[in-house]
């Protein structure tokens, strides 16, 4: 149904078929994705595993995050230079907030009321107050501002910026930059590990992953990934999660096609898993038994039996799917 | 696995960061453009200096972090003019030249005894020799060579079985530099050059190519894509679909490797291109990139040794722990051997890339983005202590 008709035909389609399939109101666990050249989001249903929604949004739609009660979603949509706020039950645009430009990715604060967005053109990050839908400042960072994570307990937000190879730290209180770490080439992603008293970094050139002690700040370990029968230069960590007691963390590889499962606390990979062709982002189920890796090449998304650390399925998405977020 | 444990405790974050002061000396000699058929696409005159300015803005937003300044002085040398003197100026305040001139003043400017400890980035002569018998110690490449870029067609042509070649070549002797250069890398990749033909008209294509060209291709002898050598944009345009034969065209027309093109979109080359058409307001060329990467180049250098030395900053380059994020998906890196930067090569048409060499199953023992040009073993520059 998707291939031949002109996009508004498509739209208008998708949309008709989305508010027939919403009739029902079900309570499944789905797993969102959005798909960068389709401009749309598609919906995956965790019981069943396949898409059972697909939602028109804005442009090159990337970042995409549910407020913390999950009655909204947040999607950076990059060309439109915009945060559409979704209401996920309708698929419906409640409101745009002002993002600054080219939004790519983004972490809401645990107070559920601040993003914190990476505008990649611009060299800022731009902190947005959901509730007044006002932009309440700005910071100067490094070249393409990509990753971004927020410690746990709320006080730091991170901001990694790809040209500069820094991980930011700002101080969520006076939301000025506190710290400025040297990461290897091209930072991606960050997220804050150990109960909040680690930041790892992903660098997508660097083929590391930099574990920073939160206190110090002071670089505690690298990890290398070596893929076999792949060239080093094609080994490019990008998005990573950790599972339930942040024991294990599993590391997108970018166009190396592999997950890796790295041990979260002595630091080696344990294992690497073939999945589809240029992955990015993940996102697990509740109980994080499955992970959803979006392939960005392959348009697809690999579905990982987390316990077994085996690829069960391949779901068909959109074009160049990219984030992943849970709506339990 | 590898694990680098935490020797960082000491190391890590702090090492680099010290106040450091960095000027950056982009000097241009000007030359003269032959005359060419169209004036369709007239050469920037500020091509190569855009992509240093830009080089030098993202080296000092980082910089901000760091506590570096950093700055970018610009001669440019008329045509006639005094290069060497420029250069002795130029000298006098940094050794750190970023250098868009002809391959003999190069050579010039890089013998001169004030350049002895400087390092020159080479932003716009392709030529061979350069990185070859003629390389110099304190001469850095930022540009492909010309038998990088036509390695890169070979392997393209032979992943399609395209190996039935004929080549058109003009008379300039940057033609000529790339026919030769096309030529040794269809041999590299065992291809057949069918046929070949120079091309000395001095007609004006616009009004009678599809007469012209029909009968200047129809005793070419059986080719699977004509490659036409047409550096200095003369005649090349005017080829395509005017072909005795329904051949598709490459080399300097068509399908163009390049090192960079308006095309370029993957691994975040869509940022560098926005960022570059705000500063330049026009799209980046390969002579812009090629600045811009001798500039990040220093950058990045400087950031990883937090050191102004010139040689600190050289033997880091040439070095096995520097790499460059160049927007081509994989680290960019300098060879040890002639100063070479390593680089993927994008093939390019008007409106798409169509593919990006080294292309899969062309292998290397060490990298494979030492199958593009000459590889160390056939090496013939001896300047770098190889």
């Amino acid at each position: 149904m998707m291939f031949l008709l002109s996009e508004n035909t498509r739209k208008t389609l998708t949309a008709g078929l989305a508010a027939c399939l919403l009739a029902p109101p079900v309570a499944a666990e789905e797993i969102w994705i959005t798909n960068e050249k389709d401009d749309t989001i598609s919906v995956i249903d965790v019981a069943t595993l396949e898409v059972v929604r697909t939602i028109p949004t804005g442009e090159r739609p990337r970042g995409i995050t549910f407020s913390h009660d999950h009655k909204v979603v947040y999607i950076c949509a990059s060309d439109s230079d915009t945060v559409q706020v979704m209401d996920p039950a309708t698929g419906e645009i409640l409101f745009d907030l002002p993002s600054g430009e080219d939004p790519e990715q983004f972490v809401l604060h645990p107070d559920n009321r601040h993003l914190y967005i990476a505008n990649e053109d611009d060299a800022i990050t731009t902190v947005v107050d959901v509730v007044s839908r006002t932009v309440v400042a700005q910071i100067d960072v490094g070249i393409e501002p990509e990753g971004m994570a927020v410690s746990p307990d709320g006080r730091y937000a991170i901001t990694t910026s790809e040209t500069t190879n820094m991980a930011h730290w700002i101080d969520t209180e006076t939301r000025e930059l506190v710290a400025n770490t040297l990461v290897d080439s091209r930072p991606r992603h960050a997220e804050f590990a150990a109960g909040g008293t680690q930041l790892w970094v992903s660098a997508e050139i660097g083929g590391t992953v930099s574990i920073f002690d939160v206190e110090s700040k002071a670089e505690l370990a690298k990890i290398d990934f070596a893929v076999k029968g792949v060239h080093p230069d094609r080994v490019q960590p990008v998005g990573f999660e950790f599972d339930g007691e942040e024991k294990t963390a599993f590391v997108a590889l970018g166009p190396s096609n592999h997950v890796a499962v790295v041990n979260a606390e002595t630091f080696e990979v344990e294992k690497y898993i073939l999945v589809g062709r240029r992955v990015w982002h993940m996102a697990f189920n509740s109980d994080k038994s499955l992970l959803f890796t979006t392939n960005g090449v392959s348009g697809d998304v690999t579905v990982i039996d987390v316990a077994k650390r085996e690829a069960i399925k391949t779901i068909k998405v959109g074009r160049f799917p990219w984030g992943a977020a849970l709506r339990p | 696995m590898l694990l680098r444990l935490a020797l960082a405790l000491c190391l890590g974050t702090s090492a680099a960061v010290a106040d450091v002061s960095v000027t950056i000396h982009y000097l241009r000699q000007e030359v003269e453009q032959p005359p060419v058929l169209s004036n369709l696409d007239p050469i920037p005159q500020d091509l190569g200096l855009k992509g240093a300015e830009l080089g030098l803005a993202d080296n000092a937003t980082t910089g901000r972090f760091m506590g570096q300044t950093w700055a970018l002085e610009v001669t440019e040398v008329p045509i006639g003019g005094d290069l060497a003197e420029a250069a002795r100026a130029a000298l006098a305040t940094t050794d750190l030249i970023v250098l868009d001139a002809p391959a003999d003043a190069a050579l010039a400017l890089a013998d001169l005894p004030e350049a002895a400890g400087a390092l020159i980035f080479n932003s716009t002569a392709p030529d061979d020799r350069l990185r070859g018998a003629d390389c110099r110690a304190n001469l850095l490449h930022t540009l492909p060579s010309n038998a990088m870029r036509t390695d890169a067609l070979a392997q393209f042509l032979l992943s399609r079985r395209w190996d039935d070649l004929a080549m058109i070549t003009g008379t300039h002797p940057d033609d000529i530099a790339f026919g030769d250069a096309m030529r040794a890398s269809l041999a590299k990749f065992g291809m057949r050059l069918s046929s070949e033909k120079t091309w000395a008209f001095d007609a004006d294509m616009r009004r009678n190519a599809s007469q012209e060209v029909p009968l200047f291709t129809q005793d070419l002898k059986a080719h699977d894509v004509l490659l036409i050598a047409d550096e200095i944009q003369d005649f090349g345009r005017y080829i395509a679909y005017n072909t005795w034969t329904p051949r598709p065209v490459a080399g300097s027309e068509g399908l163009v490797p390049v090192a960079w093109a308006p095309v370029v979109e993957q691994w975040g080359a869509a940022q560098l291109q926005s960022r570059f058409t705000d500063l330049a307001a026009r799209p980046m060329q390969s002579r812009d990139y090629a600045a811009w990467a001798a500039v990040r180049a220093i950058g990045e250098a400087v950031t990883r040794t937090g050191a102004a030395d010139t040689a600190i900053l050289r033997a880091y380059l040439l070095g096995p722990d520097f790499e460059l994020a160049g927007f081509k998906g994989r680290p960019l890196s300098f060879r040890d051997w002639n100063g070479q930067l390593r680089q993927p090569i994008p093939l390019v048409t008007q409106r798409a890339l169509v593919a990006q060499a080294p292309l899969e199953g062309f292998l290397h023992q060490v990298n494979e983005l030492d199958t593009l040009g000459r590889d160390a073993p056939e090496s013939d520059c001896m300047a770098f202590g190889n």
